[in-house]
């Protein structure tokens, strides 16, 4: 049975999706298994990087190939990008190509780490904002920042759970909190799932989605994964939308006090 | 001529168009092309010519997070 009330759908720029789920396409062990765990995701938004052609080898198989776009928008990403001038570029060439204009930004400080280079990403989203852009931002789990880049223009902000990758879950539930108690756009955790139970905390917070990748792509299992990350959204969607009790110090019985038998 | 193409000297003839580039390359599939950090679009790919030393990349899509 399924919930009498139905969920609103996530508004995003001109799009508007039924799933809260956005799922990364790389690093799978193969496309058709990329193609399964999409699948079995139920996600609607992929995302999708630019990088160089490969000028000897012309005859390697495309990714697009393998995703149907007529089902799944793309969304295609700045990952890789060092500084916010690179970002921007990488973000026209990826209009160019898909014909879309809307972005995932990233513009990251390192690469050990991957956090994000937030001054940079700033005056990228800046950028891209008056270059007509729907832009969805990555950035740290900093709510002063976060509130930064909404008031830059940005129409989603996408706070880390944990560093690109790591399957740490989320670090700091109060500053993911704090900061879905003061944006008014969207906000999609990004980065740092590890499994089921991460995606359903940052749902049950509020969290308007999740964006991930690796958590699927890298499991045992990607196709299984992807199924658990659907339901564990869904879960924790439907948590967040029900109201959860107040944690309390003390138990609360369950079943009446009175009318117990009498004690030996 | 000698151009910068994806990171590389490539020599390729005098006045081609990046549209002839592309054919010579071989590529196909999705594909953005940028000059001297600027995006070439599509539809200027027949006329536009290279000069000497231009900074050419061409991307695909891949997978990515």
């Amino acid at each position: 049975m399924t919930p009498k009330n139905p969920d609103k759908p996530l508004k995003l720029g001109p799009f508007e999706f039924q799933s809260r789920l956005f799922v990364g396409t790389g690093k799978y062990p193969t496309f058709e298994i990329m193609q399964q765990a999409l699948e079995a995701s139920g996600c609607e938004v992929v995302t999708v990087a630019v990088r160089r052609e490969s000028l000897y080898d012309t005859q390697q198989r495309n990714i697009l190939d393998f995703i149907d776009r007529d089902r799944f928008t793309l969304l295609p990403n700045t990952a890789g990008c060092f500084s916010a001038e690179d970002a921007v570029r990488c973000a026209r060439l990826g209009r160019e190509m898909l014909e879309l204009d809307w972005v995932k930004l990233e513009v990251l400080a390192d690469k050990q780490t991957l956090l994000p280079d937030v001054v940079g990403t700033l005056s990228a989203t800046r950028q891209l904002v008056d270059d007509g852009f729907t832009v969805l931002v990555y950035t740290s789990d900093d709510p002063v920042t976060a509130l930064a880049l909404e008031e830059a223009g940005a129409a989603c902000v996408m706070p880390l759970a944990a560093p690109i990758g790591s399957g740490q879950g989320i670090l700091n539930p109060n500053n993911i909190r704090i900061i879905l108690e003061r944006a008014h756009v969207p906000i999609i955790v990004d980065a740092g799932v590890g499994t089921a139970s991460d995606v359903t905390v940052a749902m049950e917070l509020g969290a308007d989605g999740v964006l991930l990748n690796t958590g699927v792509a890298c499991a045992d299992d990607p196709v299984r994964m992807a199924w658990a990350m659907k339901h564990a959204l869904q879960a924790g969607r439907q948590a967040y939308l029900a109201g959860r009790i107040p944690k309390k110090l003390y138990a609360s019985a369950s079943s009446p006090q009175e009318g117990t038998i009498a004690p030996a | 001529m000698i151009v910068n193409l994806n990171g590389q000297e490539h020599e390729v003839t005098d006045g081609i168009t990046v549209e002839r580039l592309l054919l010579d390359l071989g590529i196909r599939g999705p594909l953005a092309v940028e000059l001297n950090r600027r995006v070439c679009p599509k539809r200027l790919h027949g006329q536009r010519q290279l000069n000497p030393g231009d900074v050419i990349e061409i991307v695909t899509i891949v997978g990515g997070g």
